[in-house]
């Protein structure tokens, strides 16, 4: 219990000493399964040790025993949040082992899907990070929007949340040319009037600012030196966006702008996140004037299976698609790290090919691990209910922080 | 090679490897760029220099990822790979050296605070230690975990298995018992580097004879005669137990029409 024992001027030379809490395992605001030893001065948190793993489920392990296709689906359910946004980093990582061509009216998609992706994400973050807060009713509604994006999700693939939609060499399927019309549909008529609605409830609110401006300022050197990427890297006013600097599928094509902050707290997180639905509102936008028609998949027969149609009717195609389903595709032997702008940030993936039809190794560069571990150094000296708002604008989910 | 993919592009690599060899020549095992990732193998007690040098002289101000691979054959079994990124140059770099179980890597927390949970990582699955990490803890896997669960010679299904029993009140750890056998597929195609035998293919190890091709001219070529007939005669199987015992000829089959007649 104790930790240490020292004499305080303001208790009349009674000894007081530190406590010891556990933050979780089961904690509704530890986003998860997260455990935080906290060791406490009265209010004040003088040190925490976060205790990850408690959903550690091998998948890094369990990829080396499955096919490169078999293997995708374990990516959506990392972060299953942004479920899409992993398996972008993924097949970029097979495809640059491959060097293989992706279609463009597949990039599109995908950069489509990836930015429909972020806006479900922060949809869900900013709720749990106002919910944290104490405020519940913009939960609520934004939640309302997120089902919108899952339910785009499932018509174009099939499934909610585990969608499995990004494939090595394009996407799985075409969308219905209505879906497309939906989503612009969706985002002039709906989308921002009801968002608007709920950031105007907490945007200026006094209560979300007491509780949010100043907490867990990091320094533009100490965001680098943590290893800071995405939202967290930007609210401390370096204007680093991997879709930006290091542009993948036709993220080069778009013409978007990067929030910065200027605080580097908080407060700025949640204002990055809340300025960036509206630039992934842009690329959407973009992506639905300019998609061409076209393939959806790579025409490489020997890595993305042939149409039903097709192998119905070719020998070929039949053969490419027994081969496809049961022995997959040979990637060449060598190694790449490949990351994107999950977004909670910078999402990797190191893929080790051993020229077999099965990753030799997948180290999977989850975003959480270094924000969380800074956990210890942002909350020092700050109150215990500011840990919640801390760890609500860190973004943490633990399917991808533990995997 | 014409760059056909559309994965991340960052700063050409052209040069790097020159400039980067140059002021870490002396820790420099091997330099190679390879499906356009920059890959530098270094000695691992000088790892710590090399990466300080790379973050202070050469710009890569972020250590975004540190990984751990296992290749049993290797004498030094374990690769532990540093992802470096560039912030202002805009730039990743890969730099890696090889360890075993009992040869320690420096660290780098002394460089990169983050390196701290990377390092534990990679000491949890794989086994690695670290010198001078403060905090070398388990990290991932449970409390009182044993074994390192990411070697190639650890089991996918693992060794222990825990419940909440009922009768005791508590999570109980068990050995892994499993329903159904772990199904492993292995499709890689025969013919393409599979390493086990399908059935018939201990005939292809010998070398059939061409000169004296086999014929039945005589008749012990074909393999009858006296021997053959007297195996022949032997019952195939143990037949029903009073068959066994009597010793006698089963009594003969009954006529076609019985004289003592039917009903």
């Amino acid at each position: 219990m104790s930790m240490q024992l020292e004499e305080s001027p303001t208790t009349d030379g009674e000894v007081i000493s530190n406590y010891t809490i556990n933050f979780g395992p089961q904690h509704p605001a530890a986003h998860g399964v997260l455990r935080m030893v906290m060791e406490l001065d009265g209010e004040v948190i003088e040190r925490i040790d976060p205790h990850i793993g408690l959903l550690h489920r091998g998948t890094e392990k369990l990829i080396e025993h499955k096919t490169y296709l078999q293997a995708l689906p374990y990516f959506d359910r990392l972060d299953y949040c942004s479920p899409l946004a992993q398996e972008h980093s993924y097949v970029l990582a097979i495809e640059k082992l491959l060097n293989l061509e992706v279609p463009i009216r597949a990039q599109y998609l995908r950069v489509l899907f990836a930015e429909l992706t972020r806006i479900c994400n922060h949809m869900l973050n900013m709720g749990a990070h106002i919910l944290d807060v104490g405020a519940f009713t913009p939960n609520l509604w934004i939640m309302d929007l997120r089902e919108d994006c899952l339910n785009f999700f499932e018509r174009a693939s099939g499934a909610r949340m585990h969608s499995a939609y990004f494939r090595p060499g394009g996407v799985h399927q075409d969308v219905p040319e209505k879906l497309l019309v939906d989503i612009g549909d969706w985002l002039d008529n709906r989308f921002f009037q009801l968002f608007e609605d709920a950031m105007s409830l907490v945007m200026d609110n006094r209560i979300f600012k007491q509780r949010n401006v100043d907490i867990a300022v990091v320094s533009r050197d100490d965001a680098v030196a943590w290893g800071f990427s995405g939202p967290m890297i930007r609210a401390a006013g370096i204007p680093w966006d991997l879709r930006k600097s290091q542009p993948y599928d036709v993220y080069d094509r778009m013409e978007f702008d990067i929030p910065v902050g200027t605080n580097s707290d908080c407060y700025d997180r949640f204002m990055v996140r809340v300025k960036e639905v509206y630039e992934s509102a842009k690329i959407i936008r973009q992506c639905l004037r300019d998609m061409p028609q076209g393939p959806i998949a790579s025409t490489d027969g020997k890595v993305s299976p042939p149409k039903r149609g097709e192998m119905k009717q070719s020998m070929e195609s039949l053969i490419h698609h027994f081969k496809l389903y049961t022995e997959g595709f040979h990637v060449p032997a060598g190694e790449v790290y490949v990351a994107t702008e999950s977004p909670k940030g910078e999402f990797g993936v190191y893929l080790v090919s051993d020229g077999t039809n099965k990753p030799y190794r997948c180290k999977i560069r989850p975003t959480a691990f270094s924000h969380l571990q800074a956990m210890d150094f942002m909350s020092k000296g700050h109150m215990l209910p500011d840990a919640t708002a801390i760890l609500g604008a860190i973004d943490v989910v633990f399917g991808e922080c533990d995997r | 090679m014409a760059v056909l993919h559309s994965a991340p592009k960052f700063a050409s690599n052209e040069g790097v490897i020159d400039a980067i060899s140059e002021s870490i020549s002396v820790w420099l095992i091997g330099a190679a760029e390879t499906h356009g990732e920059v890959i530098f193998r270094v000695q691992r007690d000088s790892m710590a220099r090399v990466l300080e040098t790379l973050r202070d002289d050469h710009a890569y101000q972020q250590l975004m990822e540190i990984a751990g691979a296992d290749y049993p054959s290797r004498p030094e079994r374990f690769e532990i790979v540093y992802m470096l990124q560039s912030l202002t140059k805009n730039h990743r770099i890969m730099v890696k050296c090889s360890a075993s179980e009992d040869t320690p890597v420096p660290t780098v927390t002394t460089l990169w605070p983050n390196a701290g949970w990377l390092e534990r990582e990679v000491f949890d699955m794989f086994g690695v230690t670290f010198a001078g990490n403060p905090d070398l803890r388990r990290i991932l896997t449970d409390y009182g975990f044993e074994g390192h669960p990411f070697r190639k010679d650890f089991p996918l299904t693992g060794y222990t298995e825990l419940r909440y029993s009922e009768e005791e009140k508590r999570v109980v750890y068990e050995p892994v018992e499993l329903a159904q056998e772990m199904r492993s597929f292995d499709f890689l195609s025969p013919w393409e580097g599979a390493d086990y035998d399908l059935p018939g293919d201990e005939k292809s190890r010998g070398t059939p004879s061409v000169a004296d091709p086999k014929v039945t001219e005589k008749p012990s070529d074909t393999g009858a005669g006296a021997k053959a007939n007297e195996a022949a005669s032997k019952p195939v199987s143990p037949g029903s137990p009073d068959q066994k015992s009597s010793g006698k000829d089963a009594p003969p089959a009954p006529d076609a029409t019985s004289k003592e007649g039917g009903r």
